[in-house]
């Protein structure tokens, strides 16, 4: 494998030198994602395999270019799981793609986001050279926290070459529970679960109905659905719909859009909404006008994202002056010549 | 990168001169958070790491965010060095003081503005004490995670400063898993919104970046943490073996069977001896390691977790295993694991408390190395180990007053944070790298990561004038401490997993 990060790095330098832009990719399943897409493609595939996982560490390390089923698949054998249950977004998606998107599945609300569970990288910088941040160990709090700067930088800051995570046993049990009622009411019920002693593990409302899924020992699964009631729902299905936005409700949407918000915020009237998260996280479909979008996610105490357009790609919050010049100066820090993805994340970086 | 046009520097020395920079912090201080005479700048200087003592310039002790901000405006005008400091209860020199520089404190920002019960977060000032936000939402049969053993007296600013960890982080997380949000000042005195009420923010993580960066970056002066439900139910399993080794694979076997415990402790017998001696707490006293294995949740989740974990432990060879029967007896079991770092300094007048991480598996042959050193360097040395997430606390034990000792306790803690860093593992897990590991980031990182930390630090603070010396070393002082020490280079070991 080391040929393969010699040409990784020859390719960097040349980029580098011609102050040409790269695109990092793997797959391409969110390629929909970003304002631009410059470059010539560094396909991160050719570097590619598990480097290390022993169960009982709860550490995993693999490369970049491992497709994220099979690391899905090696941990399953041990009855292990990838916390932040994410996206895949495609059939090839890869481990250091899900990791530069950042993209967290249902769980994240109670889990966790898969920043919280990157516990070290290895990457190449704009200059090529081989560094190492963070570890394989659970605590590490030597020099700035890197590693997790990486997750959703859209491989904009380097080439993140080998990944270390954090991974968990999967639940014993699940359970999903429906109960119908009206946007303002589950709102307020996701909270106030979210606040008692409960095996929550995802939550989601569309269509008039409120979406519970409950996790862990079978005994505390069903203590807990007995204290809530609702209607059983069989399998995983509704589950894989919404986090690979596979359901009815993503189907004809011409935009989507993203807003994260305090949970507890009232309904936007927007458009047709889909909840997760408690209610911080709210999906919007409609051609909703950009700056009332934008308006309206502040107002909640959040940021949207045109998540997918119709038309080619989509458009990120805008940041408040402030921080726009804190995120160029450290885009320009790690990568001085501005190769890695320009203008992928903002117009200005 | 890989040009480092901006070296930062160990020994910056303000513009302008103490009276200046007096005339000028009066100006925007009042009296009482202002403090210049050697005797008012006396009890600050040092933290929880009592070895390493300087005076400031000045004491800075700001009411509010504004005064905050108008100290830092002075300095970075002044190119006057600054050093932020919450509690002073950090352990490895992060807020002691620089002698040419303002030591701010932030003691009286010390206000919980908000908490908001169904949204499950609280807005709180950085002088807040960690365990007052849990006293707080209690009401609300909520708590905040993460709980350093010093969470009385910690404040939470200074845990986002060092990331702190706590006996429960394997299953909630360290301080940067439990935050939402922080107002956060630069040197140049402009205030940030980093992170947000939902769970993510626009732009790059710079949440995660400043969270753990010691002071290097910024201040904040306001946080908005997440808050968790209360367990109903907690319980606690003692575990006695005779072998330190079977004990490491308890552990293993623990976490195998799919179980995250919420804590898991393991103390040797040296530590548990000395906690018997101080407290009495009903640890076994011939037991060569002694684990402690908490569950909670809901009263089904604990009692199942429970069951499961006491097979596991008696299959793994415990010689002793012993539930707690009530809150009083689970209270107890803990208060000797809490108590484990003052027991010892009753035995010996003086300890370094290190804090490497290391992966789980390597646990015996780490102890054994560190047992064997005992010898090369005549001391003793009890361990305390974050079992679960593989954070080891040995506790070298020495006595200040015997010059000799002080220097063979320094070489000892700097052999086995190396050893920390040769099996894979890390200098610090949790205590930060402060002034008292900055020669051993030398061993665990190399030139060009060195670089990045720098062109980072240089983003948000050119002059470098916030904590210097601290958390980064130079690249001058790994050159200097290169030439005198054995490195683990790749050389050395290219096989070596090391990040």
């Amino acid at each position: 494998m080391s040929d393969v990060i010699q040409q990784f790095q020859e390719t960097i330098r040349s980029a580098a030198t011609r102050r040409a832009p790269l695109r990092i990719r793997g797959s391409g399943s969110k390629d929909f994602y970003g304002l631009h897409l410059d470059g010539d493609i560094l396909d991160t595939r050719a570097y590619s395999g598990i480097v290390e996982y022993e169960a009982t560490e709860l550490v995993f390390t693999a490369r970049a270019g491992t497709p994220l089923r099979e690391v899905q698949e090696a941990l399953a054998e041990n009855g292990q799981t990838l916390p932040f249950e994410p996206p895949h977004f495609g059939p090839d998606a890869t481990f250091g793609g899900c990791i530069a998107a950042g993209f967290s599945g249902p769980r994240r609300a109670y889990q966790g986001s898969a920043r919280d569970f990157v516990l070290g990288v290895r990457m190449l910088n704009s200059s090529g050279e081989d560094l190492r941040f963070g570890g394989q160990v659970m605590k590490n709090v030597a020099g700035y926290d890197v590693s997790r700067l990486m997750a959703g930088s859209f491989g904009t800051l380097g080439l993140v070459l080998e990944i270390s995570v954090k991974v968990l046993p999967g639940p014993e049990v699940e359970q999903t529970l429906q109960f119908g009622m009206d946007e303002s009411a589950a709102i307020e019920a996701m909270n106030r679960w979210a606040g008692q002693p409960l095996p929550l593990s995802a939550t989601c409302y569309v269509d008039k109905s409120l979406y519970v899924r409950l996790s862990g020992a079978a005994s505390a699964v069903s203590a807990a659905q007995k204290k809530l009631g609702g209607d059983a729902i069989e399998g995983d299905a509704f589950w894989y719909s919404v986090r690979e936005q596979t359901h009815p409700f993503f189907a004809d949407a011409k935009s989507l859009w993203r807003l994260s918000l305090k949970s507890t915020s009232a309904p936007l009237a927007l458009g047709p909404t889909l909840s997760e998260w408690n209610g911080s996280l709210r999906w919007i479909t409609g051609a909703g006008e950009l700056e009332r979008m934008y308006a309206s996610a502040v107002s909640a105490n959040g940021h949207a994202t045109l998540f997918r357009s119709g038309d080619d790609v989509a458009a990120i919050q805008q940041l408040d002056i402030g921080m726009l010049t804190l995120n160029k100066k450290l885009k320009q820090a790690l990568d001085p010549e501005g190769i890695f993805g320009p203008r992928r994340l903002h117009a200005l970086f | 990168m890989g040009k480092p046009e901006h070296f930062p520097s160990e020994t910056a020395k303000p513009a302008i001169s103490k009276a200046e920079l007096v005339r000028r912090l009066s100006s925007v201080l009042p009296e009482a958070s202002l403090l210049h005479e050697e005797e008012d700048l006396r009890p600050f200087e040092c933290d929880g790491l009592t070895a390493y003592r300087k005076i400031p310039l000045v004491v800075a002790l700001p009411e509010n965010e504004r005064q905050v901000q108008a100290v830092l405006e002075v300095c970075h005008r002044g190119r006057v060095p600054v050093v932020f400091r919450g509690a002073g209860t950090g352990l490895s020199g992060g807020a002691l003081p620089y002698e040419h520089g303002v030591l701010l404190g932030l003691s009286k920002l010390k206000n919980i503005l908000d908490i908001d019960p169904l949204a499950r977060i609280a807005r709180v000032q950085p002088g807040v004490r960690n365990a007052a936000i849990s006293e707080a939402a209690s009401v609300h049969g909520l708590y905040y995670a993460p709980d350093p053993s010093s969470q009385i007296a910690c404040s939470i600013g200074g845990n986002v400063a060092e990331n702190s960890g706590g006996v429960h982080c394997l299953k909630y997380g360290l301080t940067v898993h439990n935050i939402m949000k922080v107002r956060f000042i630069t040197i140049d005195g402009e205030l940030l919104e980093i992170g947000g009420e939902g769970f993510d923010a626009p732009g790059y993580d710079l949440l995660a970046l400043v969270t753990g960066s010691e002071g290097l970056l910024g201040v904040v002066t306001e946080i908005t943490v997440k808050l968790l439900p209360s367990p109903v139910k907690a319980q606690v399993v003692l575990a006695a073996f005779d072998d330190i080794g079977k004990a490491a694979d308890a552990v293993a076997n623990i976490i195998g069977a799919g179980i995250v415990p919420a804590g898991l402790e393991m103390m040797d017998k040296k530590a548990t001896g000395a906690v018997e001696q101080f407290i009495g707490a009903g640890y076994p006293l011939d037991a060569e390691a002694t684990l402690l294995c908490e569950s909670d949740g809901t009263e089904e989740e604990v009692a199942d977790e429970i069951s499961r974990m006491t097979d596991v432990l008696n299959t793994a060879g415990a010689t002793e295993v012993r539930i707690s029967r009530n809150e009083a007896e689970r209270l107890k079991l803990w208060a000797g694991r809490k108590s484990a770092f003052p027991a010892v300094g009753r035995i010996q007048p003086d300890y370094f408390c290190l804090d490497g991480t290391i992966p789980r598996k390597q646990l015996s042959n780490v102890l054994k190395r560190i047992e064997e050193m005992e010898t090369t360097f005549n001391l003793q040395c009890a361990n305390v180990f974050h079992a679960g997430d593989g954070n080891l606390h040995p506790l070298v034990m020495f006595d200040a007053s015997d010059d000799d000792q002080l220097h063979r306790a320094e070489k000892y803690g700097a052999a086995i944070l190396e050893l920390c860093v040769e099996v894979g593992g890390t200098i610090t897990g949790e205590h930060g790298v402060g002034i008292e590991k900055i020669n051993q980031m030398c061993v665990q990182f190399q030139t060009r990561e060195l670089n990045t930390f720098h062109a980072i630090k240089f983003v948000f603070d050119e002059h470098g004038l916030l904590n210097p010396g601290k958390a980064v070393p130079t690249l001058q002082r790994c050159a200097e401490f290169g030439a005198m020490h054995v490195h683990v280079g790749e050389e050395k070991f290219p096989d070596l997993p090391r990040f």
